[in-house]
């Protein structure tokens, strides 16, 4: 199969080792969860249940509070304990629902639709805005939106993110090998809501089984396809990959139905499908706990809520003293103080790095050596855009490319001087976004 | 809370790359020209070129610590800027010559500035502007001879010479006594070629006769190994190629500078090269792109990451020029060599070259 790609980027060890090889194991029912009223993009969900209440597993606990915004549902059956903030899986802490288990994982009553495949589109949506499905790559945008463009925008092309290209992550590779079936028949009912006529699964080339599995399994399929991905990093990145695909370009500040297309993420895909087929809502999914300071590197199907220091233990604890811990991938994820938080739709690894990793080196001048610039994804100048934020000229900032940035890492992961150009950039977002709204 | 793990913006990996990575590694690339060098002068090449090295290192350190800031000499910069300035000397200039160099080019050419990524023009080619300026001679005359041949490289140069001697002494001269560069720029002159013999058609057949001999594949060779009169990094296109490739497989040096550099000179004096009555001849733009200080410069000095353009249509921009000026110096200027002003023109074009070759960004329409 001839590989495809897209112009920059870098080449970091994969590190898929760890838990490549590592079934899908099912995490133990957490004593406790706490579940996040935003763990998506959009408005926080608007809780529907009180402290003392009894909850059954799938139960909804906070509902969709606007038009981009996520239903949340009990993972675990037990009693609401406390609502109020606890620490999120991005580092910080908001607001969440706690349930104390029962231990008893009592569901609230699913079905099995014979003939799910010829549902109504409406229908269909529905019921993925009914589980409160967003995707799950990381960024959480709610499904059901993505999957309603405006008339004017027809959507021809699905694409399936199969890439995985954030190292160590294997979660979505798993789920391939294990779920193939399901995500297929996820595909097709997400092309059937948006009307789309072609199906693609785009696989990085360190997955070939995964390709081969795939590829196996569409044969016959008219319009169904798997695209092979070469190695390279933000392979997965939404209009990276919907160009090296189709070829076709996401204008600036513009989402994929501009050129037609829809991406999900291939767990994304099987969540769809257990919601129409089974009406399921997302209490679970598959998180990678890996990294070289895990005894055990998993790939543990776990519930939506359950606390990150429960899923180690799990794994058989640290193997070493612990110097960073990592909610997501290495390059875009996020670095938690502490084992308190737990995880939530978005959460596809959890990494535990030793001392020696995690050290952290000092940032030097820089050298304009234009490494950044030459592997930016989005044709950026990364350097500039970071000291004309050092430099309080936002302007300039805005002129280099701030707001083109997506935070991919590429640059601050080649920079010989060690600057923190992405932890500039995103300074220099928040500081644009303040200055917007002042001039409001 | 008891555990305490490091909080830091990701990636959370990072590239092997380092800044001293990078410098001690053009130096590991610069070490074949200096082997060359020692060959065919000996050991002084060597003490000129530590001189050079460990006065630059020395500069940096003590103006570091009037400055107050943090001492990084290990980073490999300064040595390597002092490197590169004792490259530009041949092997005859008394040993001060380089430590001079090195203490301007690191002073005035880079911690003036602020150190490290914040000079405007190429530290080491400053220097060396530095001692032409103040030291004319010094720098450009006294060259010594390569211990296996002649200064300007001319394979058959006995015949010649012999051949001349009594025709005429101007030629003989030149041919005996000077680098292949200053051969052809001389040949260029016509005041030179008119006082070559009383007869003008002769003197016209004898300048052609020599620059014939020089562009020929026996000279070509002694040029490309270094078998010549030059300064003692420079003279040796195959070990710079060598130090070069490696540099380009380490992903140290990109392709764009050194290619077009390369080829702009290639191009221009294949066209613009040929002297009255010579014609053109596929040898001539090989003597140019191996002679005097372009592949040390095209591979090692414009390719230098703070003086040179961020953008990638930039970089080509400022290679097509530092060629051009190459050559314009070369065929029509008063020196014989134009490598470096042409690098130190372009250092200074940088900022303009940025300011129009902003890339649009992936997914944006040209406005």
């Amino acid at each position: 199969m001839r590989l495809r790609t897209f112009p920059g980027g870098v080449h970091p060890h994969d590190e898929k080792h760890y838990s490549a090889s590592s079934p899908i194991t099912l995490a133990p029912l957490p004593a406790k969860v706490t579940i996040h009223v935003s763990q998506h993009i959009g408005s926080p969900s608007s809780p529907v249940v009180a402290v003392g209440d009894e909850v059954k597993t799938g139960q909804l606990i906070a509902e969709a509070s606007g038009f981009v915004s996520l239903n949340q549902h009990a993972s675990i059956s037990g009693k609401v304990t406390a609502i109020d903030r606890f620490p999120h899986p991005c580092g910080t802490s908001s607001l969440a629902i706690q349930i104390t288990g029962d231990g008893e994982d009592k569901w609230v009553e699913l079905a099995d639709e014979a003939d799910y495949m010829n549902l109504s589109a409406t229908e269909m949506k529905s019921r993925i805005a009914a589980a409160g499905i967003c995707g799950m790559g990381g960024a959480g945008f709610p499904t059901n939106v993505k999957l309603s463009p405006p008339e004017d925008k027809p959507i021809d092309t699905v694409i399936l993110n199969g890439v995985e290209c954030e190292p160590f992550l294997t979660s979505d590779y798993r789920l391939m090998m294990e779920h193939a079936d399901e995500i297929i028949s996820g595909l097709k009912l997400i092309m059937k809501t948006v009307n789309a006529r072609q199906g693609i699964i785009g696989i990085e080339a360190n997955k070939p089984d995964a390709m081969a599995l795939m590829e196996k399994k569409l044969k016959g399929e008219a319009n169904l396809e798997v695209i092979g991905l070469k190695l390279r990093y933000p392979q997965g990145a939404e209009k990276q990959l919907i160009y090296a695909a189709t070829r076709r370009k996401v204008p600036a500040g513009g989402l994929p139905m501009a050129v037609g297309v829809v991406v999900q993420n291939v767990g994304t895909a099987f969540a769809v499908y257990e919601a129409i087929r089974y009406r399921k809502p997302l209490i679970d999914r598959i998180i990678s706990i890996t990294g070289e300071g895990i005894k055990k590197p998993s790939n543990l199907q776990a519930r939506i809520g359950t606390a990150f220091s429960e899923l180690v233990e799990f794994c058989g604890g640290a193997s070493m003293e612990i110097g960073k811990l990592i909610s997501g991938g290495p390059m875009m994820g996020f670095a938690l103080p502490s084992l308190d938080a737990s995880m939530g739709k978005g959460s596809s690894g959890l990494l535990l790095f030793g001392k020696k990793a995690a050290r952290l080196l000092d940032e030097k001048s820089c050298l304009r050596c234009a490494r950044c610039v030459d592997v930016c994804p989005m044709n950026l100048l990364p350097s500039l855009i970071a000291s004309a934020v050092k430099y309080k000229d936002l302007d300039k900032a805005v002129e280099a490319g701030l707001n083109d940035c997506m935070k991919c890492g590429s640059c601050s992961y080649v920079c010989p001087a060690q600057i923190r150009l992405v932890q500039w950039i995103d300074t220099g977002k928040i500081r644009y976004t303040e200055a917007q709204r002042a001039k409001k | 809370m008891k555990d305490k793990y490091i909080v830091s913006s990701a990636p959370h990996v990072h590239d092997k790359t380092t800044i001293p990575m990078v410098m001690w590694n053009v130096v590991i690339a610069l070490i074949p020209a200096l082997v060359f060098a020692v060959y065919y002068w000996g050991l002084r090449a060597l003490v000129l070129t530590l001189l050079g090295a460990i006065s630059a290192v020395v500069t940096e350190a003590a103006i570091q610590k009037l400055r107050k800031v943090p001492v990084s000499v290990s980073d490999g910069s300064a040595f390597l800027t002092g490197l590169l300035l004792a490259y530009n000397i041949h092997a005859g200039a008394p040993l001060w010559l380089p430590i001079a160099g090195s203490v301007f080019a690191i002073a005035v050419g880079k911690q003036v500035f602020g150190g490290l990524g914040n000079n405007p023009v190429n530290p080491a080619l400053l220097g060396r502007a530095f001692l032409l300026a103040s030291w004319p001679t010094l720098m450009t005359a006294g060259w010594v001879k390569p211990r296996t041949g002649t200064l300007s490289g001319i394979s058959n140069v006995d015949d010649i010479a012999l051949n001349l001697q009594s025709v005429s002494p101007k030629a003989y001269e030149l041919v005996t006594g000077a680098t292949p560069l200053k051969v052809v720029q001389s040949l260029r002159d016509s005041s030179f070629v008119a006082s070559i013999n009383s007869s003008a058609t002769e003197g016209v057949d004898i300048a052609n006769r020599i620059f014939t001999n020089i562009t020929e594949m026996g000279s070509l060779k002694n040029l490309f190994w270094g078998n010549i009169g030059g300064c003692i990094g420079e003279v040796s296109a195959f070990a710079l190629l060598l130090g070069a490739a490696y540099l380009l497989y380490k992903n140290i040096i990109e392709w764009r500078i050194p290619l077009f550099y390369v080829g702009t000179v290639f191009v221009l004096s294949f066209l613009f090269g040929p002297i009255k009555g010579s014609g053109y001849s596929m040898m001539l733009p090989f003597f140019h792109i191996f002679s005097g200080g372009l592949m040390l410069g095209a591979f090692f000095m414009a390719t230098d990451y703070t003086t040179t353009p961020l953008t990638k249509n930039g970089r080509i921009i400022f290679a097509i020029g530092c060629g051009l000026l190459t050559v314009v110096i070369r065929l029509v200027g008063g020196y014989p060599e134009g490598v470096s002003y042409s690098i130190l023109f372009m250092n200074v074009m940088t900022p303009l070259i940025d300011k129009f070759t902003v890339p649009k960004a992936f997914g944006r329409i040209k406005k």
